[in-house]
């Protein structure tokens, strides 16, 4: 017994998502499904229409004679901040007010009042209405433009080790270069919807699409003037977060709050997907600049990275983003002496946010640009350059162990995974026929690139790496789950499920999932950073030993054995069912609450040192790429992906993540390019004009694999490994096969920028 | 007075009197009947989250059955069909087993949408095979999954034990249904009005008494001006009811579309006159759009960036307009005049347009280029068509979508090929002359540089073709350097 549950090479069950059945016959209830109760009403935001300036004045006569209308909520109906923020209180959630100061408009598509009316066609036509003269500025749109006009949320921040530019200056060969990396809408198929509920009292239930229930929580009370006990938050399910809800639901929820509030009645705010788009954050663009000095093999002896991060008009998550592209401007390679300089713009656009690796990607394909580019200048395969740059496997000399932010790796396997990888997908072989195949095809041209990812795990703010659960057990056996983490598919109740039923000893269908509300568990925090089932199982985990600790003493057993819906001690033996109903008899609480720290994280970041994560996650991905030189138009012909799970909590559940994250990742850096006008407008506002990846953008050939050697070193949850965002890096493979078909058409290495459009690669061909 | 607005609803005969002409069918299942398993995720069309199936009676008396994107389907356009949502699937479909026990989906919420397009394709007997199944799901969108597990599912279904669906049943409802409802649809409410004429003379007649109207066919477009623009006209006419109107007439000389022939059913008849026209019409729009979309609604909305247009041009097709008992016949190209106008008077429509048929089907190569392969506007569009004889160029017709304010014809690069051998000098010379017919804008498409080198390179990829064969990396005559697909899923 090591303390996670875990047995040597045993994973959980390959079940289904927890919800599979209930989603394919169309049962399962998201918060736009809910039956509306009568006297329901309607909400529609107004948005602004320019992207920089003040108001002049505002006529919502309009609005408010519009058929339907009931109320419209400006500054002066929110009894507390009236402010949305996460971290810092600079996002005004209604920029208008009529009677005071409206706040200064900092983007195009930000909300200035909200319509409520007796329907959403009522509410959203009514919006329409609003006759409002600005003062328009100029926008500060670009990274150029911000630092430009000096517009950044934050003084540079700085990570280093050794003397970089020394180091550099020294190098035998030099490189230096610069990549512009696009945004990412999250486009979650189901958009930002809230329901909130008057209570008894003046208290609020709300139905939110969010991936941290507390905080719209506490969004809610403090814009309300509520104490928090007051306002309850309930998610059930979401359809698709990808952090995308992790702050952007606070207005949303905000709004439907107060709509009910002051109404009396159950309001409801679900955006139009076009709106959505509008005015919700999206994955931070970046500009990376990097230049390196290596040896003739391709050894990296210094580098320097400066990282640019459009961040939008807010500072939202931004800092602890940009914070995390840092941490992986390193990716899995060992840097002598790094100096990593990040600095955060604030501009005129939507307020970017967490997506699904939280400015790890813009890091690591810097990293991996970087590498490319030391491949191209010595001449060596990139795969190659590669190898002689990952850190030391674990159980090495830790000599080239040491990130540039002072943590050792201690956990390093991507060699391992990397080698069986390159065999299994035979990376050597292709590549050597590619090379022949292209000579032969004067138009169409083939690339191959392999890409690893390592993945730094927790939070980087430590004090959110803590997750609570609640586990009630029944008379009559029956066990009821609920913890801190929120279901957006990525299967965490299933897994959560499966770990209480494993440690019950019972078919995992007597365990019962319900909704995270933050009556049941509080002060959680949000679902994010791949922490899920990391923390809630560890969570459940701990109160599911309380209540088996209790049963094993009420039955005279120092130690028992929970297994397949029997209890085994020395000197007896009983059933589930029994245990707990004489427990009961003998008043015995079979209720327990768990709480979950994660050890070992001590991160300074007024010091720049410690250690902000517990552990890594490692993966790989080969990918073929086929791009045409007469139009740039490309197709990825194969991949191949080895990722490590650790031991899987369900090896089907941690397959789709994976995949998923790979195509996501394809879709980041290829075919889904944001497009801002000069006026600060967003012109891919919906999916007629913003392209995430269909079913025919899936490689034609596609292996995905978990490694069979995974394992965690550090006692995580059966020795599991949190899985959510790091295979969205794989998907940076695919972007370098292009470039390489890019290049071996132009008859040199050809970097591109992303996302890599049809249009990007034609016009980087000579 | 008609009988109302009445169709069939999961096997249950409704009505809908009240309902606002503007109301979606989308709108009306999930608040007027509760029915949340169709979902929103774009209503515009491009997502499928709220796909269901609609079933007609063809006017030979068969059951025509596609899907439709129930966010942009009005509800009168439903008037004497049937839909069939998710709900009706029961739970134990064998597309429905196949997805939920093969993950097929993750966060669940476009699951339904994929269930629904799956379950179209088992219905009717369509290809399991990835590459088919890729079209069939191409008006679905999946954020979580990648989708390998959804082609998987696909293929898991087929092989499962099936019941037959019950299209006799249907067949039987819909021609009860037919029968009982013998007059002209005129649905009136919430002060607004829509009208189905059931023939093309009660049609024109009611489009010279009505030039204000707004005349509606698939909706795939006029949808978004509702859902999206809060557009609400006071008059809709619709097309959709006018039997000749969904007539194809295929003779020697080519093929001739009425205004109510889905862009599904146009694409079958046009693949044949050449092989590229199909490829168009199966990538600028899913099942969904496809089946609802009409030929001459494409053509009629005069976008500049319609992929129908160009195609057309290049053949040579000619569009015939009539007003009241007046027709006249003209050009396709003129139909154009500039962005956002089209030749077209009051109390007109188009009626029909005519495609001859390609001397040689490979006369005729289009390039479509898009952001996203699959269910993208283009960002332009190349038609090419050239007959050689005895070593001549003796006809050439380009036009290009895209590439100005409205779809237009390439003379000067024609000239330059025309009359003379085509070679690279030939090509050179009509690559060059583009410049003389384009000045193409930069959006957020493509920048007019991007758009007028693609167009170049497309003449010199079109004779490279022509000499060598198609040379292309995805779609119809995709290079295929790996020899097998192999293993699709893990």
């Amino acid at each position: 017994m090591d303390g996670t549950g875990f047995e040597a090479g045993k994973t959980l069950e390959a079940l289904p998502h927890d919800s599979a059945f209930a989603h394919v016959s169309g049962e399962a209830r998201y918060a736009d499904d809910m039956p509306e109760p009568p006297g329901m009403v309607h909400l529609a935001l107004g948005l602004s229409t320019v992207a920089r300036g003040r108001i002049l004045s505002a006529d919502l006569s309009a609005v408010r004679a519009a058929p339907g209308v009931l109320h419209v909520l400006t500054a002066e109906d929110v009894p507390g901040i009236n402010d949305t923020g996460p971290v810092v209180h600079d996002e005004p959630a209604f920029a208008l007010s009529e009677t005071g100061e409206s706040a200064e408009i900092m983007f195009h598509g930000q909300c200035l009042f909200a319509v409520v009316a007796t329907s959403r066609e009522a509410a959203r036509l009514a919006a329409r209405l609003a006759r409002i003269d600005y003062e328009a500025a100029e926008p500060i749109l670009t990274i150029d433009d911000a630092v430009a006009a000096g517009s950044f949320l934050s003084e540079p921040y700085r990570m280093a080790r050794g003397d970089a530019r020394a180091a550099i200056e020294a190098a035998p060969m030099r490189a230096k270069g610069r990549i512009e990396i696009g945004g990412q809408e999250h486009f979650y198929l189901e958009g930002q919807v809230a329901v909130a509920t008057p209570e008894e009292g003046g208290a609020l239930h709300v139905l939110s699409s969010t991936q941290h229930p507390s905080e719209v929580q506490a969004v809610i009370a403090h814009n309300l003037c509520l104490p928090s006990s007051m306002v309850t938050v309930e998610v059930r399910r979401m359809g698709g977060g990808f952090g995308g809800k992790e702050t952007q639901g606070n207005l949303i929820a905000l709004a439907a709050a107060l709509a009910a509030r002051i109404t009396g009645k159950p309001a409801k705010l679900r955006l139009d997907r076009d709106d959505d788009m509008i005015l919700t954050g999206k994955r931070h663009p970046f500009r990376i600049d990097y230049e390196a000095g290596f040896d003739a093999e391709g050894r990296i002896l210094g580098v320097r990275f400066e990282q640019w991060a459009n961040c939008g008009w807010s500072a939202d998550l931004s800092a602890a983003i940009a914070d995390r592209a840092m941490f992986h401007a390193d990716n899995a390679y060992f840097y002598p002496a790094a100096e990593i300089v990040s600095h955060r713009c604030r501009t005129n656009l939507c307020s970017m946010t967490a997506f699904r690796g939280f400015g790890g990607p813009q890091g690591v394909l810097g990293a991996e640009r970087l590498i490319a580019h030391v491949a191209a200048e010595t001449g060596l395969d990139p795969l190659e350059v590669r190898r002689r740059n990952f850190y030391a496997p674990m159980g090495a000399m830790p000599t080239r162990s040491l990130t540039p932010y002072g943590m050792m790796v201690e956990d390093c396997v991507i060699e391992e995974i990397v080698e069986e990888l390159a065999e299994s997908a035979d990376y050597a072989g292709r590549r050597m026929e590619i090379a022949a195949w292209n000579e032969a095809s004067p138009v169409l041209k083939r690339g191959i690139a392999l890409s690893p990812v390592k993945f730094g795990i927790s939070f980087t703010t430590t004090h959110l790496n803590q997750a609570g659960a609640l586990v009630l057990v029944y008379q009559d056996g029956s066990v009821l789950l609920n913890h801190g983490g929120t279901e957006m598919g990525q299967g965490l109740y299933r897994k959560v499920q499966q770990v209480a039923a494993a440690e019950f000893g019972l078919d995992p269908e007597r365990v019962r999932i319900s909704a995270t509300r933050t009556d049941k568990v509080p002060n959680t925090s949000a679902t994010a950073a791949s922490s899920g089932s990391d923390m809630n199982g560890m969570a459940v985990k701990k109160a599911c030993e309380e209540i088996k600790a209790r049963i094993a003493a009420h039955l005279g057993a120092g130690f028992a054995i929970f297994d397949k819906g029997r209890i085994v001690w020395q000197g007896g033996e009983t059933t589930w069912e029994a245990a707990v109903k004489s427990a009961y008899f003998a008043r015995v609480s079979l209720a327990a609450t768990g709480f979950y720290a994660t050890p070992k994280l001590a991160w300074d970041r007024a010091t720049v040192s410690g250690r902000p994560f517990y552990y890594f996650a490692y993966g790989a991905a080969v990918t073929e790429a086929l791009v045409d030189s007469l139009t740039g138009e490309y197709r990825l012909l194969r991949a191949d992906i080895l990722h490590d799970v650790g031991r899987s909590l369900n090896p089907a559940i941690d397959l789709g993540q994976v995949e998923g994250g790979y195509i996501q990742g394809v879709g980041w850096l290829t075919t889904e390019e944001l497009d801002w006008d000069a006026k600060g407008r967003l012109r891919t506002h919906a999916p007629s004009t913003y392209k995430i990846p269909t079913a025919g953008d899936r490689p034609e050939r596609m292996s995905v694999r978990l490694w069979a050697k995974g394992e965690n070193r550090e006692l995580t949850i059966r020795r599991s490994k949190a899985v959510g965002e790091p295979p969205l890096m794989l998907g940076i493979s695919a972007f370098l096969a292009i470039e390489e078909a890019a290049s071996a058409a132009a008859g040199a290495w050809t970097p591109l920028d992303a996302p890599a459009t049809p249009e990007r690669v034609l016009m980087a061909l000579p | 007075m008609s009988e109302g607005l009445r169709f069939i609803l999961n096997g249950e005969r409704v009505a809908a009197p009240g309902a606002a002409p503007t109301t979606t069918l989308l709108d009306w299942l999930r608040e007027a009947r509760g029915l949340t398993g169709t979902k929103e995720g774009c209503a515009e069309g491009d997502c499928g989250a709220c796909t269901v199936i609609v079933r007609e009676l063809a006017p030979d008396g068969a059951l025509r059955q596609r899907t439709a994107n129930a966010c942009i389907q009005l509800l009168p356009m439903l008037h004497g069909r049937e839909v069939v949502t998710v709900e009706a699937l029961g739970g134990a479909h064998p597309v429905q087993r196949a997805m939920a026990e093969g993950h097929g989906g993750q966060c669940g919420f476009c699951t339904p949408g994929f269930v629904m397009s799956l379950a179209h394709a088992w219905e009717t007997g369509a290809s399991a095979e990835p590459e088919a199944v890729v079209d069939q799901i191409a008006g679905n969108l999946c954020r979580c999954t990648g989708y390998g597990p959804i082609l998987a599912a696909a293929s898991a279904a087929r092989a499962a034990p099936a019941a037959a669906p019950d299209h006799e049943a249907a067949l039987s409802r819909l021609r009860a249904l037919r029968r009982d409802l013998t007059l002209t649809l005129d649905h009136r409410a919430e002060g607004a009005r829509f009208l189905a004429p059931r023939s093309a003379e009660e049609f024109a007649a009611a489009r010279l008494a009505h030039p204000e109207a707004t005349i509606l066919a698939g909706a795939t477009d006029i949808g978004l001006w509702v859902t999206k623009r809060g557009f609400r006209p006071a008059m809709f006419l619709w097309v959709g009811d006018v039997a000749e109107f969904g007539e194809i007439g295929e003779d020697e000389a080519g093929l001739r579309f009425g205004p109510a022939v889905s862009h599904e059913r146009a694409m079958a008849a046009l693949a044949p006159l050449a092989p590229d026209l199909g490829e168009v019409w199966r990538r600028f729009a899913s099942p969904q759009v496809r089946g609802a979309g009409t030929l001459l609604g494409n053509i009629a909305n005069g976008s500049p960036i319609g992929d129908a247009a160009p195609a057309l041009i290049a053949l040579g097709a000619r569009l015939t307009l009539r007003r009241g008992a007046a027709r006249r016949e003209i050009p396709l190209e003129t139909f154009f005049i500039e962005y956002g106008r089209q030749d077209l008077r009051p109390g007109e429509f188009v009626e029909f347009v005519d495609v001859p048929r390609p001397a040689d089907p490979m006369d005729l190569r289009c390039y479509k280029i898009s952001k996203r392969f699959d269910q993208d506007i283009s960002s332009l569009l190349a038609a090419i068509h050239v007959r050689e004889e005895a070593g001549m160029t003796t006809l050439a017709r380009i036009a290009f979508g895209g590439m100005a304010g409205v779809p237009k014809r390439a003379r000067a690069a024609e000239r330059a090929l025309l009359g003379r051998p085509l070679d690279e000098a030939a090509i050179a010379a009509a690559a060059a002359a583009l410049d003389e017919d384009f000045t193409p804008l930069s959006d957020h498409r493509a920048s007019a540089a991007y758009r007028m080198r693609a167009a170049r390179n497309l003449l010199t990829k079109f004779y490279l073709e022509r000499r060598f064969g198609d040379i292309r990396v995805a779609g119809r005559g995709r290079a295929k350097p790996l020899e097998d697909a192999g293993e699709r899923h893990v």
